[in-house]
């Protein structure tokens, strides 16, 4: 199973979902398309549809509305997938901890493996997010 | 003919905020859409209540990332207008600095989604490269990207460095040559005026029934700009035109947030030049019990804010409005009757804040078929790509 | 027509309407009307002075629930805001009396003992009402007589009935609800 996810990791295909975010991070994550810091140089593409993705890049606050869809969203996904929290609201809420429409951190939904602090992460933070997360599932394979 | 509904939302690949429209469509052809919001609703009103003034100001940062600092900047004028505090003139001219800085940013980014939209990727990479070049500034001047956290009831946080104003000028010089070349590819272009004039058109009269504001109300003829109609901070120190056309379709819509670029370098460069000395903080320590009113002209319109203190240092209640909320009920004139393969752009035209799509599904009321998320934006693209080929070009 | 003009006729077509006029500053000027005449003084100030809605906040001051309406007048350069107040019942007993405490009793609905103010319905007069009176309705708990579409607008289809966020005594509901940190 690593040695599957190692081998899809040598381009991995991102998809993005947001949870209920300032939309912040998510631009952070489109700016890594764009020509300053180009992700696409190293084989990473802001995959379609959520079928098609490797790495799921989750923003947000984990909204009551969008709670059901992001499990549902979640299932659908092809194993193996690697889920990516990016920024603070994805971690743990951040200042939205006490909301009455935010009750649970996004890991208490969907099973997270790299955690990127931020308000927003900048571009260059989340390359080597993706990067450790790279080299951490390279380790496990050996 | 069978009735088919499109439920466009809540997460797209390119769309950063999650909504959900639901488009009902006879054939290809647009007859009712029904918005659903609250997929980002976090409750900042209540956590207001429960924090200081000071911190407020920054959880209304985090309200958007795009006009991010649009709501701080109604907030504390908001909480100045409690107790009637005047703020000095250094700040307000810093203050102008931050907010035409981030119109300049939060413009490209319509631009280049726009242009993703109507199927033109490289107007898409080339504006948010541009836009690089303004967070650049920003950063200079603020030390961040995005949240810049500048703002505080009574002035400004941070001050502007005289050693840094020759740099951010040089830099600002630097990108008009490219917003020159933006304007003409964009503006001039005969295929793109072809799929975008005449499409989504709101007329005068519903621009005054929805209160829309912003361009997606100067488009339509109404000359409104908080800027203009009641001044504050530095603007009315600046000589600057609002930018109002007339027909109130997407191609409008286009030109005034490509104008306006123009305007806010202008007043970039004018304050920037201008900066009075002085202090930067009228060095609040109490607000007296009252409610006050603060608004801005955000990049998509008039960010409205309204405070009421008892004296302690905690609002009793802070109600926020972003400008989109107004603007987004204006759907139900302009989608209505247009066809499918316009439906992205006429949804993108508003700019909305409160950003959309997910996975565009078409499903026929009879059977299920599926389609991709994309689809929508794709069939955008294809008939970009049906008018080329017709016009020759 | 300048401000005062603008004034003085709305203080005279509306003189048995007014409870208070407060006249803060050039542009900030607050005016307390009767709950009943809300309609009459929005449509004129919406048709007869051009004026732009703007938006409404409702609030929950101790014993009454609040809404202000907003409206801008931009040829004058002035924000009138509308202020009507629903008074709320007076509660015969408190939880101290009766035993209970906020760690004893379940959770309450938020709506001080169900009590849902009325008040009619501005959005069959522009449309700009009808998604700021949804959103009141969901949060505060009021009800807009001949508003076309009540339904939900921000808050999620599994949010109990009766819940309020915005009003005074609003507890947590959802016993699954995590709000620390874990550190």
């Amino acid at each position: 199973m690593s040695v599957k996810l190692t081998a899809l990791l040598k381009s991995p295909w991102v998809f993005h979902l947001s949870t209920g975010s300032c939309n912040n991070c998510d631009i952070e994550i489109l700016d890594c398309l764009t020509p300053r810091f180009d992700i696409e140089r190293f084989g990473m593409l802001l995959a379609g549809s959520i079928r098609h993705a490797d790495v799921l890049l989750v923003t947000g606050s984990a909204n009551r509305k969008s709670m059901e869809r992001v499990k549902r969203l979640y299932e659908q996904v092809p194993k193996p997938c690697l889920v990516v929290a990016i920024g603070e609201c994805a971690l743990s809420r951040g200042m939205f901890i006490n909301s009455y429409n935010c009750p649970v951190p996004v890991d208490k939904i969907i099973p997270v493996d790299v955690y990127i602090p931020g308000c927003p992460p900048r571009p260059e933070a989340i390359i080597a997010g993706i990067v450790k997360l790279i080299g951490k599932v390279k380790a496990q394979a050996q | 003919m069978p009735r088919t509904i499109v439920p466009i939302g809540p997460y797209h690949p390119l769309q950063e905020e999650p909504e959900f429209f639901s488009l009902t469509v006879e054939g290809e052809k647009v007859v009712a859409i029904d918005v659903h919001v609250g997929y980002n609703h976090r409750g900042i009103e209540k956590l207001s209540e429960a924090k200081t003034f000071d911190q407020s100001t920054f959880v209304v940062e985090r309200i958007c990332g795009i006009c991010s600092t649009s709501h701080p900047f109604a907030f504390c004028q908001a909480v100045e207008d409690v107790g009637g505090v005047e703020v000095p003139e250094r700040a307000k001219y810093i203050r102008t600095i931050i907010g035409e800085g981030e119109r300049i940013h939060s413009h490209l980014l319509w631009l280049g989604l726009a242009g993703h939209f109507l199927g033109y990727n490289t107007v898409f990479m080339w504006a948010w490269k541009l836009r690089e070049e303004i967070l650049d500034v920003m950063e200079i001047l603020s030390g961040n990207r995005n949240n810049y956290g500048m703002f505080r009831p009574g002035g400004v946080r941070r001050d502007i460095k005289p050693e840094d104003i020759p740099v951010v000028l040089k830099k600002i010089d630097s990108i008009v040559p490219t917003l020159d070349m933006l304007r003409k590819a964009v503006m001039d272009d005969p295929v793109l005026q072809a799929r975008t004039k005449g499409i989504g058109i709101l007329s005068k009269e519903e621009a005054l029934q929805y209160s829309a504001v912003g361009p997606t109300a100067r488009a339509s003829g109404v000359a409104r700009d908080v800027r203009k109609d009641s001044p504050y901070a530095a603007y009315d120190q600046v000589a600057w035109d609002m930018i109002v056309t007339q027909n109130g379709d997407v191609f409008d819509k286009l030109v005034i947030r490509v104008l306006e670029m123009y305007e806010s370098v202008k007043i970039l460069k004018h304050c920037l030049t201008r900066l009075p000395p002085g202090e930067i903080d009228a060095k609040l320590k109490i607000i007296p019990p009252g409610e006050g009113i603060g608004t801005h002209e955000a990049p998509r319109g008039e960010t409205f804010h309204y405070v009421r203190s008892d004296g302690t240092n905690r609002p009793v209640r802070h109600k926020v409005r972003a400008p989109t909320f107004m603007n987004l009920p204006t759907y139900k004139s302009t989608i209505v009757g247009e066809t499918l393969s316009d439906a992205t752009i006429i949804l993108a035209a508003i700019d909305p804040c409160y950003c959309c799509t997910e996975r565009l599904a078409v499903r026929n009321t009879q059977g299920t078929k599926l389609f991709n998320g994309e689809d929508l934006v794709r069939l955008s693209q294809e008939k970009t790509e049906r008018l080329r080929k017709d016009m020759g070009a | 027509m300048t401000r005062e003009d603008v004034l003085k006729d709305f203080k005279g077509k509306f003189a048995g309407d007014i409870l208070e006029f407060t006249d803060k500053s050039p542009q900030r000027v607050y005016v307390e009307i009767k709950p009943g005449s809300i309609k009459k003084a929005a449509l004129f100030l919406f048709k007869d002075l051009g004026a732009r809605f703007n938006i409404a906040t409702g609030l929950d001051a101790r014993r009454h629930l609040e809404i202000l309406y907003h409206f801008t007048l931009e040829d004058i350069n002035l924000l009138l805001s509308l202020r009507v107040k629903l008074p709320k019942p007076f509660k015969t007993s408190s939880p101290a009396a009766t035993g209970g405490g906020p760690m004893d009793s379940p959770p309450t609905t938020g709506g001080n003992d169900g009590f849902v103010p009325e008040i009619d319905s501005l959005a069959p007069l522009f449309e700009a009402a009808n998604w700021v009176e949804r959103e009141i309705h969901e949060l505060l708990g009021i009800n807009f007589r001949g508003h076309p579409d009540m339904r939900k607008l921000l808050l999620s289809d599994d949010w109990p009935e009766g819940v309020y966020p915005l009003r005074r005594d609003y507890k947590e509901w959802d016993p699954k609800a995590i709000r620390d940190r874990g550190v």
